[in-house]
């Protein structure tokens, strides 16, 4: 075969797989379980019960909702509330998630206008301060903690979205939020306003009210920049076996008890083998610990709290991850303070033990 | 030439992919199976996909005493030697990180896992490591929860 023959081979190669992997998109429509259980389920639950997401399959959330929030919801999610936003998912892909998430309910997604409400936003204030502060949150910062995941209590199907929330207030159109507010949602904590007394004008004022915090969205929501350190990293002038010992005063000086001292290749070769020049310090403090699965029940893939000390050519090192970087992963701002109170150990713990 | 031509083909393939595919942060899983039973087919297919567990660290211990309505949560360390000393070895930094942990607790009757993405590996390695190695962890973890979420 010549060399011309062998490049038509080629790209004729390329260009068929390219047709057959456009006609397989084409024609294979997005599953939506498939997407749910990939995307969604770990925490809404598989059959939309809820867990460390808002149970979906709520019947008054369904009947409450339409398509466009459950879409704009996905594409755009809470920030710093811990549903992600799924800016790569097509929007066909979203389409069938919301179509999977509507098959749990016989009735009809709802329709909404886009319009705006025409209210009072003063006296609507007065109104959500006395009807809806106590739940959303003075500024509708909403509720605190993840849902219904294992450290909170079960009985609450739902915590208190937050309202200020730029998520929140692309989803929900003002239909959308005064259906909920004049039926409430059973089920759920949120009541109906009409039987609280309330006349549909006064809805529409609070309604307008709740759109008053776009001007300052996400206020105290904002997740700890992306842009830090991953990794907390210090030279140790000392010996590698003086650092250890160096840490471990260091450790119960800020009140964490060691749990363990072993080396990094613990349980992957003999022991006999392992290299000794990598030690690894594990360390806990258990009320910490404890407030901080409270928050985030996903924090456990950092735990328990450890310190790595190496030694190469270079000299020995001791590091860290850098909680401060992580906590942007998880979209939950309510876990910044515990990163930052984290970081804030992990530095005074390896200056300690390097002074 | 082929090669060039093979890496063509290759970007075409990645571009018809479905975009959901494309890594997250944070990996995540449930499973129906209850904790016992989800744990057991976490280590076996750990075990399966070449892995080796290194240490199961309990992280429950006094939960309930606090209010907490379970008792099942544990840190399951694992991975492949060879490779791990390459990497500590190419790009110390990562000793932080290693070896790779997946935490598994308990949610009613069913089991929740999560792990970090291996990407951010990557990201601290740079081009000290050849970024595949990472990839492959990746699509080990991912293959790793569907076993656990197929499991009866």
């Amino acid at each position: 075969m010549t060399g011309m023959h062998k490049r038509d081979v080629y790209m004729r190669l390329i260009c068929g797989t390219i047709l057959l992997l456009l006609a397989v998109q084409i024609s294979a429509a997005p599953n939506g379980r498939q997407l749910y259980v990939a995307h969604c389920s770990a925490c809404h639950g598989d059959q939309g019960h809820g867990g460390v997401g808002v149970p979906l399959s709520l019947p008054s959330f369904l009947d409450s909702v339409d398509d466009r929030f459950l879409a704009v919801t996905i594409r755009q999610g809470r920030p710093g509330r811990v549903m992600p936003s799924f800016p790569r998912l097509s929007d066909a892909q979203i389409a069938a998630i919301v179509g999977y998430i509507r098959s749990w309910s016989d009735k009809p997604a709802p329709r909404y206008s886009p319009l705006p409400v025409k209210g009072d936003v003063k006296n609507g204030s007065l109104l959500y301060a006395k009807h809806c502060a106590s739940c959303h949150g003075e500024n509708g910062e909403g509720g605190t903690g993840t849902g219904v995941t294992f450290s909170r209590r079960r009985e609450l199907p739902i915590i208190a979205p937050a309202l200020n929330n730029s998520g929140f207030l692309a989803a929900a159109s003002d239909e959308m939020i005064r259906q909920t507010l004049q039926l409430g949602r059973a089920g759920t904590p949120m009541g109906s306003f009409l039987e609280k007394g309330l006349g549909e004008q006064e809805i529409d004022d609070v309604i307008s009210f709740v759109r008053s915090f776009a001007q300052d969205q996400d206020e105290g929501t904002k997740t700890v920049a992306a842009n830090k350190d991953k990794i907390i990293r210090v030279a140790s002038p000392y010996s590698l076996e003086e650092t250890v010992e160096n840490l471990k005063d260091a450790i119960v000086s800020q009140n964490f008890i060691l749990i363990r001292t072993d080396l990094l290749e613990h349980g992957l070769v003999k022991e006999a083998d392992e290299n000794p020049k990598q030690v690894i310090l594990h360390f806990c403090n258990f009320k910490f610990l404890f407030d901080a699965l409270a928050v985030d029940p996903r924090v456990g893939m950092f735990l328990p709290c450890r310190v790595t000390v190496t030694e190469t050519d270079a000299g020995v090192f001791v590091s860290a991850i850098n909680p401060e970087y992580m906590s942007h992963l998880f979209n939950n701002a309510e876990l910044d303070q515990y990163c930052k109170q984290m970081h804030d150990v992990y530095v005074t713990i390896l200056e300690d033990a390097t002074l | 030439m082929i090669a060039r031509r093979l890496g063509l083909l290759v970007s075409a393939i990645l571009l018809f992919l479905p975009l959901g595919s494309v890594a997250d942060d944070i990996i995540m899983t449930r499973s129906t199976l209850p904790f016992p039973e989800a744990m057991l087919a976490l280590q076996q297919s750990i075990g399966e996909h070449g892995y080796t567990v290194s240490r199961v660290q309990r992280i429950d211990i006094g939960l309930t005493g606090m209010g907490y309505k379970t008792d099942k949560y544990r840190i399951v360390f694992a991975g492949k030697i060879d490779e791990i000393r390459v990497m500590t070895e190419k790009s110390p930094q990562l000793a932080a990180y290693l070896p790779p942990k997946i935490a598994i607790f308990a949610e009613e009757g069913q089991t929740v896992l999560v792990t970090l993405n291996p990407e951010l590996y990557a990201e601290i390695a740079g081009d000290a490591i050849d970024p595949v190695i990472f990839d492959r962890w990746t699509s080990d973890l991912r293959s790793i929860f569907d076993d656990v979420n197929t499991a009866n």
